[in-house]
């Protein structure tokens, strides 16, 4: 493998520096006794004191990672077929009506979604709280994966199924064998994806939230009116340096096994 | 394949895991199915000591949601799912809830507390008698200033926004009653007028004011204010106060021609399931003591008169943010306009909008 | 083969119509509703009045604008990232701080824009007049681009990773300079990796809020800004359900012209 040039490391750099950025800079008034996001007065730990004294809110944190990893999966899982089942349509045109609807969502302003799924919830008689909140994020993050999957799937070679078939592989096997081996990259893509709508999503959750349950992002929005605490700031500070130590802590795990597992996989 | 089942045991077991982790941390409230009231707010809008004082007083159970704007947290109760036994509306909804008969009477019997309220904030046309509301925190719509940046302006008339000297230096509200009524004071009209030579007439004049805007927000105007982004911010009083607290050159004035005098009211939606309990919590927080320590926590004017004795006295008589009686006079408190003429303001203020460049 | 894959469109099937054909009927019934709740055409009549058509072609502007500049951050940023070590960590690092809130991100970009902010502080330090960054144009673009990188790069990297190598080779030995190369043998292989990352950045910026106003200043307005008022404070469900249906229509239409056309794995 070729080294990167100077250049090329400069532009890395600089998309990772932006992208950054903003978190660093949540994070460094996290520290401000002043109380706000604007001048910084001195350095505190108070506002990290202030997140474990909070049970109301480590409970809304957790609501929120848990609605966000199961809904992500269950969406992958949704998806995952969902994009297998449109590849092996062989008619054009029902396939791009499929991919038209699927897009509705993606394309819908959160209001409506919101709204729309509150009518519907209510309407079914489903109660208002963790389950309408999974069911909603596990809804509106399907369509982002199998736009994830489906470009996998279509530069699948078809030759690779039919050697499997003429060997003699079961259509379970040619599933669990080639087909999602090869589309792996869409699946964990489609996943993290699919985490990153739900953590971010306010207004869908607003609408069909009740009885108590509340996400992160649903509480920060109603702060907005007399300010955001910097509470929050702290809450994200910890996520966001948690969240980076189990990825690259998980990362040279599996990696360090690498030469044991890969056979396998 | 072996990766992908991995990671899907993964997270399962890491989510039934927190799961848990919630159970165990909510068990000092996990007393479901007995006395539980459910409260609907703004965030940050109440002080958060007074409610633990209140589950002790009483052996309620508090559960506490927030919302970010009226409209949608009408819808969230109209469609119904979670039993609010509280809520805390601004006044102009509250006359759309009565429409459509969204709220319990309230029995003033169990509320002895309420004498503690100022008449001045009782017996208002959007709840005759307060039947069903009763006043929360109230306030004005005015003019928070930078003097130091503004020279001559006192913005004691809603003209000096219009000077030229503010080109492109002053940040508006996005919400359009507030933007229209500025218009409309101005031109010295009713705020609820449905006359369309007077709407006409007030279109007009917001277009000369459009060359003047920097831009048109929302709450966020608070940060911006206090970090000097702007010199001039339309707003409400209670978030000025905010931004005087934390930003001391800021100064805030109500113009002489009038303004909006707004209130955000307690009241009983009909989804509740403990009305007995919701008028505990309400006479709780009429209580001169909590109310007193609640306007100390969230900085907004209070209309509780026996509170006021018991606060900060240089709060209390300033007169930015408790005007005297004569200025109240030129007050005027929203009528809710029927959907045709909300209909007619927002469409107006979108084609303001779409004209600043 | 096509038989057991027709089973796995079953769950999804019924996930299309509980979550998509239920809310899209929902939406058509009332964008046909004026403000009495009475049939008739007036949402698609105003709709048609110059305030929205000047809209719809302002928000399809940006979308492009938005579109454009995340593919041109995003393509070199996914090869480079084929390129190194470590590629699926960094690939990783580069999604995970979409995982914090956004309105939080928000409020970070207005004091790093702002007059006393970071950027200005820069400014100044060489002598320049400071700058208004926040609540024009630019900034909303920016910030934006921002929020879409990830999507971009994320099925770009995936269809790069798999690139043969090989081919690359082999075009190189046939003395196709490297531009050539691109042009001829990366980016067609890549296409459609490039599409699905156009598809999921362009219809999602037609409808992009909250930054109009936040960062913007609303001195650009979405027709996603316009249905959200128009669901939640004008309280005219009808039009903001009209808006959503042009807004439907238009990513079908981008739907056809970026979709795959009859090339593909399972159709011969």
């Amino acid at each position: 493998m070729k080294k990167l040039s100077l250049s090329a490391k400069f532009y890395l750099a600089f998309v990772f520096i932006v992208l950054y950025a903003p978190i660093f800079y949540l994070v460094f008034y996290s520290f401000n006794s002043g109380g706000t996001m604007n001048k910084f007065d001195s350095f505190t730990l108070e506002h990290y004191a202030a997140v474990f004294e909070d049970k109301r809110l480590l409970v809304i944190l957790i609501n929120t990672v848990v609605v966000a990893l199961l809904s992500a999966l269950i969406s992958t899982i949704l998806g995952v077929f969902g994009a297998i089942g449109i590849v092996s349509l062989r008619n054009m045109r029902m396939r791009n009506i499929l991919l038209s609807l699927n897009n509705v969502l993606i394309v819908s302003p959160d209001v409506i979604i919101g709204a729309s799924f509150l009518i519907l919830f209510t309407m079914i008689g489903i109660k208002l709280g963790f389950f309408s909140v999974l069911i909603a994020h596990i809804a509106f993050s399907v369509p982002i994966v199998v736009l994830m999957v489906l470009p996998k799937l279509l530069e699948m070679n078809t030759s690779l199924i039919d050697a499997a078939q003429d060997l003699g592989a079961s259509k379970r096997d040619i599933l669990t064998r080639v087909i999602l081996p090869y589309i792996q990259p869409g699946i964990f893509a489609g996943f993290f994806l699919a985490l990153t709508y739900s953590l971010d999503d306010f207004a869908v959750t607003f609408f069909v939230t009740g009885n108590g349950f509340s996400t992160l992002s649903v509480e920060i929005y109603s702060m907005a009116r007399a300010g955001v605490s910097l509470t929050v700031n702290a809450i994200s500070g910890l996520v966001f340096v948690v969240t980076i130590l189990v990825v690259v802590g998980y990362y040279f795990v599996v990696n360090r096994n690498k030469g044991k597992v890969d056979k396998s996989a | 394949m072996k990766k992908l089942i991995q990671a899907t045991v993964a997270i399962v077991i890491i989510s039934l895991a927190l799961l848990y982790t919630t159970k165990l941390l909510n068990i000092s409230g996990g007393k479901t199915g007995k006395d539980i009231l459910t409260i609907y707010n703004w965030g940050e809008y109440i002080d958060p000591a007074l409610l633990k004082e209140f589950e002790k007083e009483t052996g309620i159970h508090v559960i506490y949601e927030t919302f970010d704007t009226n409209e949608a947290m009408l819808t969230k109760i109209k469609q119904g799912g979670t039993a609010y036994d509280i809520a805390v509306p601004s006044e102009y909804i509250i006359e759309k809830m009565l429409e459509e008969d969204m709220l319990i009477p309230l029995d003033h019997t169990k509320l002895p507390n309420l004498k503690n309220i100022d008449s001045y904030f009782l017996d208002l046309p959007f709840d005759p008698h307060n039947k069903y509301s009763i006043p929360y925190f109230w306030g004005t719509v005015g003019i928070v200033f930078n003097p130091d940046k503004v020279g001559e302006f006192d913005f004691h008339s809603w003209q000096d926004l219009w000077d030229p000297a503010l080109r492109r230096q002053v940040f508006l509200v996005d919400s359009a009653r507030e933007v229209v009524g500025i218009a409309l004071n101005n031109l010295g009209y009713s705020l609820n007028t449905t006359d369309d030579s007077e709407l006409a007439e007030a279109e007009a004049k917001l277009a000369e004011l459009a060359p003047n805007v920097k831009a048109v927000i929302g709450d966020e105007t608070t940060q911006l204010m206090v970090n000097n982004e702007a010199s001039v911010a339309l707003t409400w009083s209670g978030q000025a106060a905010d931004m005087i607290f934390e930003n001391e050159a800021l100064d805030y004035a109500v113009p002489h021609e009038g303004s909006n005098l707004w209130f955000d009211n307690i009241v009983i939606p009909k989804t509740s399931k403990n009305v007995e309990g919701a008028h505990k919590f309400i006479n709780f927080m009429l209580e001169a003591d909590s109310a007193a320590e609640n306007a100390d926590y969230v900085g907004y004017s209070t209309p509780n008169k026996a509170a006021l004795a018991l606060m900060d006295e240089e709060v209390v008589n300033d007169e930015r943010f408790y005007p005297p009686i004569e200025q109240r006079e030129t007050l005027e408190v929203y009528r809710d306009l029927g959907l045709d003429y909300i209909g007619v303001y927002n469409e107006m203020f979108l084609r303001f909008k779409m004209s600043i460049r | 083969m096509n038989k057991a894959n027709k089973t796995a469109l079953i769950p999804y099937s019924l996930w299309i119509l509980l979550f998509v054909i239920a809310p899209i009927a929902l939406v058509g019934y009332y964008s046909l509703l004026d403000l009495e709740g009475n049939f008739s055409l007036i949402n698609y009549q105003t709709f048609f009045s110059s305030i929205y058509l000047k809209m719809t072609l302002s928000s399809f502007w940006y979308a492009f604008l938005v579109t454009l500049f995340t593919l041109v951050v995003s393509y070199p940023t996914a090869y480079l990232l084929t390129k190194m070590r470590h590629k699926q960590l960094w690939l990783l690092l580069i999604i995970i701080p979409s995982w914090i809130n956004l309105l939080l991100k928000t409020y970070a970009f207005i004091g790093t824009f702002g007059l006393s902010g970071p950027i200005n502080a820069v400014i100044k330090l060489f002598g320049l007049p400071e700058q208004q960054i926040l609540f024009t144009d630019i900034s909303f673009v920016f910030v934006a681009v921002y929020i879409f990188i990830p999507f971009m790069i994320l099925p770009i990297f995936n269809s790069l990773d798999k690139l043969n190598p090989t081919l690359i080779d082999a075009a190189r030995d046939l003395g196709a300079s490297p531009i050539t190369t691109f042009r001829r043998v990366i980016l067609p292989l890549t296409m459609d990796g490039v599409k699905s990352g156009i598809q999921v950045v362009f219809i999602p910026a037609l409808s992009l809020f909250m930054i109009t106003r936040l960062i913007a200043g609303n001195r650009v307005i979405t027709l996603g800004t316009a249905i959200e008022q128009q669901f939640l404070v004008t309280q005219n469900w009808g039009m903001g359900s009209t808006i959503a249906v042009f807004l439907i229509i238009f990513m079908v239409i981008i739907m056809l012209i970026t979709g795959q056309k009859s090339k593909g794995g399972r159709v011969r």
